[in-house]
């Protein structure tokens, strides 16, 4: 037993590491993300974005040096998310907190950030309440009733379907998802004939896409998690031999992604999404933003690194206006408004809800010199979050 | 350890005595508040987590149910404690109370499957039954928020007086004093003739009935106990970080508090405290220099430990000193 | 015409094959030793990764890869059970419990250090892609090549572990160990050799995976539920066991996602929870 003690003893100590006198010239940022377990890769490629924006920029704005603490929450933990922001604000004494793969993290967090008066930038978490938890709050990556009601207007007019089945992954945004797409549909004059709801953890998909089939839609709408599911269910599609040429597939970005579209192959040829970004978007900017992503960290970008580019970007230029001043009031009051143009294209900060406003983009897979991948077909400019305000 | 207890009475008095190091133990809890005043926020985390290792020592340590799904009552009280927040009042030691109740309700109802088990079975029955509670909370959008977690949870200040506040201070001293209470209804409960009974269940199943001890029975008993504890731990971390998510139901949550508990070492009251202890530091440490490796770390950690210390760390701990004090 | 339940069937039974195939391993070393391996979908995890590596950097066919696949999940199985699962062989369940978890939490640090955390891609030969059709059934030519997969495994364990010495070794030794070895059979090397069969199986079964359910680094914890579900439906140590319950696994969660989709996520759990109240020992067991 005595033994013991000093072992606890010890590993309290080691616990202790000696925190840093704050510089003056320095503004730490806190990065909260699930760097480890299912969702490492979305966290990975924001902390990509965020380093790429770094080297391209400098660590040093408005006399300022920049550091960053990255800390792990393994998954949609609120209770982790919520410690450690405490941890940053109270221990690491941040002045920024970024990152959040996951819905569950930023509204842990939003407390601290509201108690704390610290800015806030939510760089991937998509669900429409988010920004309402806190007026520090500001969004740089997306809304899915942002996307999900473009798709629905999109797909009833221009696209010229008059009969949709929804497909969606039974939690929170796959929810969300359906909710504005439907709602979207039905308002441009669509019907929906059916809709399932399917398990978040789901391997196989046989069974949901043979209930679509068994009604001859002439759409389907879809929402799955990134990761594994969207190559799954994808691959489902083309055994039930239902080919995106005949019925009319729509979705959000990630069930057609790089590793997806890879996956499946020239199965996935003819699929409609609407999304905000892809490496494939032409421009100028993105064609040198995704050579420079890929000749740092030798893939492509993805819209999670998009988002971690532009949350720095918001950041910097943030502080450039405050002069360098770190309050969560100055800085805040620097982001409402700011408009700028991103490799995705011309994007903004609403001032009344501090959430994106952006275009959305309706793509097509199609096979370009060998290569397949998503082309935008449409675009419907200066979208902003439907739902804010809405009761 | 002079002599031998030689009624049952005084061995079970020799086992209830306070020795010097649980004293030193429960003093060394405290040092955090003037060490470590940036770590009270992990700190709080630590007790709950070693709260609920305590809850599930008394069904794994000492009754030889090993369960794979104890987030459940975990779970239940986090959501219990959140919807009592938001719908009845915000007053925290009735939340804890309430919480408690709820999860025991849920222990005492699935104790009657659980009692009939052992075994393999007996832990994919404990997963099963704590996968499906996932999977209810999840459908159950309407009341637990699904997984973008419950919203809206409002604590009042600890009585009257106290308000959480950003460095934990409040949430640490409220978790562990509630910690030490409930350890305190524990130890006394494993040092009594119950607690004995159910040693003797871990070890022998199959005898105890006929010398008067009705395993199942007493089984329901502590399967219902423990999961009200596990239901406290989850009303704590619920009210002193003001959120529940799914998470709090899930498999990996059920996993590590079983990791925690056999590394401390079970069957010794404390090996659970000082499992979550060490987890949990560990754990941090690790992340905080490479928030993506960590876990390799935190493996050659227990795959040492295993290797070093059989038993866990209290297990091994304490035969290496008998070892060395009989030479 | 054929109804569509016969296209449920088609499609559990072979989402039930790659459940056989993954967990069969387990079940066999679980009753053999009773040694609680739950890094058992690590080695189905390199298996993956061997099919990846082969194809994708060496240009490997798929078909290839599979006993490549196999033989790195068992030799990696012999290194590890020689160094550190040896010791415990006569430790508690608990130790044995911890040793594998650490292991596995190990391999997804390791797997993701090496191949990132990405999803891992792998391109299938067209001969495996598409699907046929029969009497207005869509027979997915992959499934079908995963029954005929599953199949002649469950014939050639069954031949084996009826019809050769070594089976009756293994027999004797999950029937009661003492009395093996006071017959003179060496148990620690028949539970090696079962071992890195049971792991090479596993790691067969992560390769043939991919295409259905994708490889990233947390496939060591993300199948380990369903492995475990398997092994103790079918029964411990059981090959015939654990082939009916991946079936049965594999057509109800099918199933009910076909007919009865709010069940969706509750389905296997309940079919599991049910089963083991009716038989405690699973549907093969003996204890």
């Amino acid at each position: 037993m005595r033994h013991m003690m000093t072992a606890a003893a010890a590993l309290l100590a080691a616990a202790t590491l000696p925190v840093a006198a704050q510089a003056q010239g320095t503004v730490k940022i806190g990065v909260i993300s699930a760097y480890s377990g299912q969702f490492a890769d979305t966290a990975v490629q924001i902390d990509n974005g965020i380093k790429l924006y770094m080297k391209q920029h400098g660590d040093t704005v408005a006399g300022k040096k920049i550091e960053v603490i990255r800390k792990d929450t393994g998954g949609p933990n609120a209770d982790v998310a919520k410690r450690l922001a405490q941890e940053l604000v109270v221990r690491d004494g941040v002045d920024i907190l970024a990152g959040f793969t996951l819905t569950p993290e930023a509204l842990g967090a939003a407390g601290v950030a509201d108690e704390a008066k610290k800015l806030l930038v939510d760089m991937n978490a998509a669900t429409a309440i988010v920004t309402e938890k806190s007026p520090y709050i500001v969004r740089v990556s997306l809304t899915l009733p942002q996307i999900s009601e473009t798709a629905g207007t999109w797909l009833a007019t221009k696209g010229g379907a008059k009969k949709v089945y929804t497909m969606v992954s039974d939690f929170g945004p796959g929810i969300d998802a359906e909710t504005g797409f439907q709602r979207a549909f039905k308002a441009a004059g669509g019907e929906v004939i059916g809709s399932v709801r399917m398990p978040v953890a789901n391997p196989d998909f046989s069974a949901f896409v043979q209930r679509a089939k068994d009604l001859n839609p002439e759409s389907i709408f879809v929402f799955v998690p990134g990761g594994a599911q969207p190559a799954a269910i994808g691959k489902a599609f083309a055994e039930r031999g239902m080919d995106p040429a005949k019925i009319k597939i729509i979705s959000t970005g990630e069930a057609v992604d790089e590793q997806a579209v890879k996956a499946m192959g020239d199965v996935s040829i003819g699929r409609l999404s609407a999304w905000h970004y892809d490496y494939n978007h032409k421009s100028k900017l993105n064609d040198d933003f995704v050579k420079a992503f890929n000749a740092e960290f030798k893939r492509n970008p993805d819209f999670f690194a998009v988002g971690g580019y532009d949350g720095m970007h918001l950041i910097y230029e943030a502080l450039k206006k405050t002069g360098g001043k770190a309050d969560g009031d100055s800085l805040i009051a620097a982001a409402k408004g700011m408009k700028w143009e991103s490799p995705r294209g011309p994007i903004a900060i609403d001032p009344d809800t501090r959430d994106i406003v952006q275009n959305v983009y309706i793509r097509k897979v199609e096979k370009v010199g060998g290569a397949i991948v998503n082309v935008d077909i449409d675009k419907v400019e200066n979208v902003k979050d439907p739902t804010h305000g809405r009761k | 350890m002079a002599t031998a207890p030689t009624t049952p009475q005084a061995y079970l008095q020799s086992l209830s005595r306070w020795r010097p190091i649980e004293i030193a133990f429960w003093l060394v809890t405290l040092v955090p508040f003037w060490l470590f005043p940036n770590y009270l926020s992990l700190a709080n985390q630590i007790a709950v987590a070693a709260l609920f290792a305590l809850s599930l020592d008394l069904i794994l340590g000492y009754a030889g149910i090993v369960s794979l799904g104890h987030a459940a009552f975990f779970g239940v009280g986090a959501y219990t404690a959140g919807i009592f927040s938001k719908f009845v009042w915000g007053e925290v030691f009735t939340g804890l109370i309430v919480a408690a109740l709820m999860a025991a309700l849920f222990g005492y109802v699935s104790s009657f499957i659980v009692a009939r088990f052992r075994h393999l079975t007996l832990i994919m029955i404990t997963l099963g039954l704590g996968l499906l509670l996932h999977s209810a909370a999840n459908s159950a959008h309407w009341l637990t928020g699904g997984s973008d977690g419950f919203q809206g949870i409002s604590v009042w200040k600890v009585a009257g007086l106290f308000k959480f506040d950003l460095y934990g201070k409040v949430a640490y001293a409220y978790s562990l004093c509630t910690l030490f209470v409930v350890f305190l209804c524990a130890r006394r409960l494993i040092n009594s003739p119950f607690g004995l009974a159910l040693r003797g269940i871990r070890d022998n199943w199959v005898r105890m009935p006929a010398i008067g001890a009705d395993s199942p029975s007493h089984i329901r008993k502590v399967y219902t106990i423990s999961a009200a504890m596990a239901g406290i731990a989850g009303a704590l971390i619920a009210q002193t970080t003001q959120t529940v998510s799914l998470d709090a139901l899930s498999f990996e949550r059920s996993a590590d508090v079983v990791v925690m508990l056999v590394l401390g070492g079970a069957g010794r009251l404390y090996g659970g405290l000082v499992g979550a202890t060490i987890f949990l530091i560990a754990r941090d440490q690790f992340s905080g220099i490479a928030p993506q490796y960590w876990y390799f770390w935190i493996g050659i950690l227990l795959v040492t430990v295993v290797m070093l210390l059989p038993n866990g760390i209290l297990g091994g701990l304490s035969k290496l000193v008998g070892r060395w004090s009989r030479k | 015409m054929l109804p569509p339940i016969f296209g449920v069937l088609f499609d559990g039974i072979a989402y039930g094959m790659l459940l056989f195939v993954l967990s069969v391993g387990l079940s066999v070393t679980l009753g053999l030793m009773n040694f609680v391996n739950l890094a058992h979908c690590a080695f189905a995890m390199l298996g993956g990764y061997t099919t990846v590596v082969l194809m994708q950097d060496l240009h490997w066919p798929f078909f290839a890869t599979l006993p490549a696949a196999f033989f790195i999940a068992a030799l990696a199985s012999i290194v590890v059970e020689r160094t550190l699962y040896r010791r415990l062989y006569r430790a508690s369940d608990l130790d044995q419990v911890l040793l594998t978890i650490g292991l596995a939490f190990i391999s997804v640090a390791i797997a993701a250090w090496f191949f990132t955390t990405q999803q891992q891609p792998v391109d299938m030969p067209a001969y495996l892609r598409g699907s046929y059709q029969f009497f207005g059934l869509n027979i997915g030519v992959y499934r079908l090549f995963l029954v005929a997969v599953g199949v002649a495994v469950t014939a050639m364990l069954i031949m084996t572990v009826e019809h050769t010495r070594f089976g009756a070794q293994v027999r004797a030794a999950v029937d009661n160990q003492r009395m093996a070895r006071g017959l003179g059979i060496d148990v620690d090397r028949t539970f090696a050799v079962t071992f890195a069969l049971g792991s090479g199986l596993a790691g067969l079964g992560g390769a043939l995976a991919i295409e259905i359910v994708g490889l990233d680094p947390s496939f060591a914890f993300t199948y380990l539920v369903y492995v475990l579900i398997v092994v103790s439906v079918g029964g411990l140590g059981s090959i015939l066991g654990s082939f009916a319950a991946a079936c049965l696994i594999g057509i109800s969660d099918v199933a009910g996602k076909y007919y009865l989709p709010e069940l969706g996520a509750f389905l296997i759990y309940l079919v599991m929870v049910a089963v083991l109240m009716w038989k405690p020992a699973g549907l093969f067991g003996r204890r």
